[in-house]
């Protein structure tokens, strides 16, 4: 009857001396993997601007409407994305906006730490969208 | 308010050892239980209803929040409903990978029960040594998914891509040390005098109650019934397979701890073997009116960009008719029903989840048994709040 639970105490007391598992989180980060779903960013085209053509396919697929896009055109009859938005407040991180994009310009990186003062920076828009990109790199 | 000379406690939906909001309103005379009812609800968001607004790809991201602790599990019984609806054939590599990862899945569900049951019932050392085989667990769903716990990684037709270097490498490293740490797990409960006395003769479930409150899963194999879907009714190639399904005897709360200890060798097991069976082969059935192409096909081929467009923009429409499918899921038998009116939209889905008949069980279980009896029955049954409500 005494002898399991001297067993189990055996056990807990040999793991005093082991190397601790757990890391000091705000100094020391986990490692994300290659394929990790944090936050969006924007990939940029050579001219440095978004590689979006606002074709409206991650606007089609989002399964909780999160993304916001109004199409303008530039005078050489392309498309780009007047008005693009994403409600990070609303977005599950499926990745699907990321799947469906023709040109892999909405891009799900390794961020993970958002939290800010203001509900409003939550919503990503062209801008900080292409920010990220730079963080990223 | 009329009088009763028993006392009525409620428990719950704040209790910690009800494992989410499960609200029991419980009779009381004195210490022992005269009746028990379950209330449930307070975590409805209408999945069932919100499937049929959105495009059979879209809804699959809601079932990963049904059981959180398994959403492998879940997009494979989605994927299977939708496949049988489809009539698509799936890579032999797709499939493995699928029993692979639903078994690591099983695994990390396990551990999660494991270590919350034992801290309901006072033992702190093995939820921190639970907790620390299940971020491994965790680890390769993160690499192979993106995402912890919602993966979404299993897709009509196959896998969202293969898996990525060096997985199975990892994979293997976890499974190799696994059993030694279950030996850990053991060492800590199996003979302690304690966790035996806390869960030995309580929350007794008999075969024949198992049978008529429908219950599945380890709960229905600790009664001593042999039934899982993975032998009864092979997916996903697990009649390729080779596994035991391990039953109890009595159907009390520790035998349904060691059948889920045994349920997790098993799965070792089966990952090992899955491991190194693994064939070559592309992760993705070819059926262009359903699945989308290759992400690198679509830059090149024009006839793939616009089937890219078409089925992401409108959805696929599989023909009209009704399949069922159902698999072994951590809990138990996880089933989806789906009924396809020809539109990209399901006319109707059924969820069949595991722990809402496992729930309903466990008034049998309690009645006459000690308040502090009533946890240990509760963590038993393993529920899961996010499946029951849906």
């Amino acid at each position: 009857m005494i002898i399991p639970l001297l067993k189990g105490l055996c056990l807990t007391f040999s793991r005093i001396f082991s190397k601790p598992i757990t890391i000091r989180y705000p100094e020391q980060k986990h490692p994300m993997p290659a394929r990790w779903r944090g936050v969006h960013y924007f990939r940029k085209n050579e001219a440095g601007e978004t590689a979006c053509v606002a074709c409206g396919l991650c606007v089609a697929v989002c399964p909780n409407t999160c993304i916001t896009l109004e199409i303008g055109e530039k005078p050489d009859g392309k498309r780009f994305p007047l008005k693009y938005e994403i409600d990070v407040w609303r977005c599950i991180f499926c990745g699907f906006c990321q799947d469906a994009c023709p040109v892999n310009a909405i891009n799900l990186g390794q961020g993970y730490e958002e939290a800010h003062y203001r509900k409003e920076d939550l919503v990503l828009n062209t801008k900080t969208l292409l920010s990220m990109y730079e963080e990223k790199i | 308010m009329t009088e009763s000379k028993y006392m009525t406690l409620n428990m719950g939906p704040q209790h910690p050892a009800t494992h989410g909001v499960l609200r029991f309103v419980l009779e009381l005379d004195g210490e022992t239980v005269i009746t028990s009812v379950p209330h449930i609800g307070y975590l409805h968001r209408g999945i069932e209803k919100l499937m049929e607004c959105k495009t059979y790809w879209q809804s699959e991201p809601f079932t990963d929040r049904l059981d959180y602790t398994s959403g492998m599990s879940n997009n494979l019984a989605y994927c299977l409903a939708v496949e049988k609806l489809l009539g698509i054939e799936i890579p032999k590599r797709a499939q493995y990978i699928r029993v692979m990862l639903s078994e690591l899945q099983r695994i990390a569900a396990h551990i999660l029960w494991l270590s919350t049951h034992a801290l309901d019932l006072g033992a702190m050392t093995l939820f921190f040594y639970g907790f620390r085989e299940r971020e491994n667990c965790l680890k390769l769903m993160e690499t192979v998914s993106g995402a912890r716990l919602m993966p979404d990684y299993i897709r009509f037709g196959g896998l969202r891509e293969d898996l990525p270097d060096g997985f199975l490498a990892m994979a293997k490293t976890f499974i190799d040390d696994f059993p030694s740490r279950i030996d850990e797990y053991e060492t800590l409960l199996t003979k302690n005098i304690i966790w035996k006395k806390r869960t030995q003769d309580i929350g007794i479930l008999s075969a024949e109650d198992a049978i008529n409150y429908s219950v599945t899963g380890p709960v229905l194999r600790a009664s001593g019934v042999n039934y899982d879907v993975r032998k009864a009714y092979p997916y996903s190639s697990y009649e390729d397979f080779d596994f035991e399904i391990p039953l109890g005897t009595k159907g009390d709360v520790y035998d349904r701890y060691l059948v889920r200890l045994l349920e997790m060798r098993q799965s070792v097991r089966i990952v090992k073997e899955a491991i190194k069976k693994l064939p070559e082969g592309p992760v993705r059935a070819s059926a262009p009116e359903y699945i989308a192409p290759d992400k690198n096909a679509v830059e090149k081929d024009i006839a793939a960009l616009i089937s890219h467009f078409k089925l992401m923009a409108d959805g696929l429409k599989p023909p009209v008719g009704e399949a069922y499918t159902s698999i072994e899921s951590s809990k138990g038998e996880l089933g989806f029903y789906i009924i396809s009116d020809g539109t990209s939209k399901p006319y109707r889905v059924r969820i069949r989840p595991p722990s809402f008949l496992n729930l309903a069980s466990i008034p049998r279980m309690i009645e006459g048994a000690l308040v502090a009896d009533v946890v240990s029955a509760i963590g038993s049954v393993d529920v899961v709040l996010g499946e029951i409500d849906k």
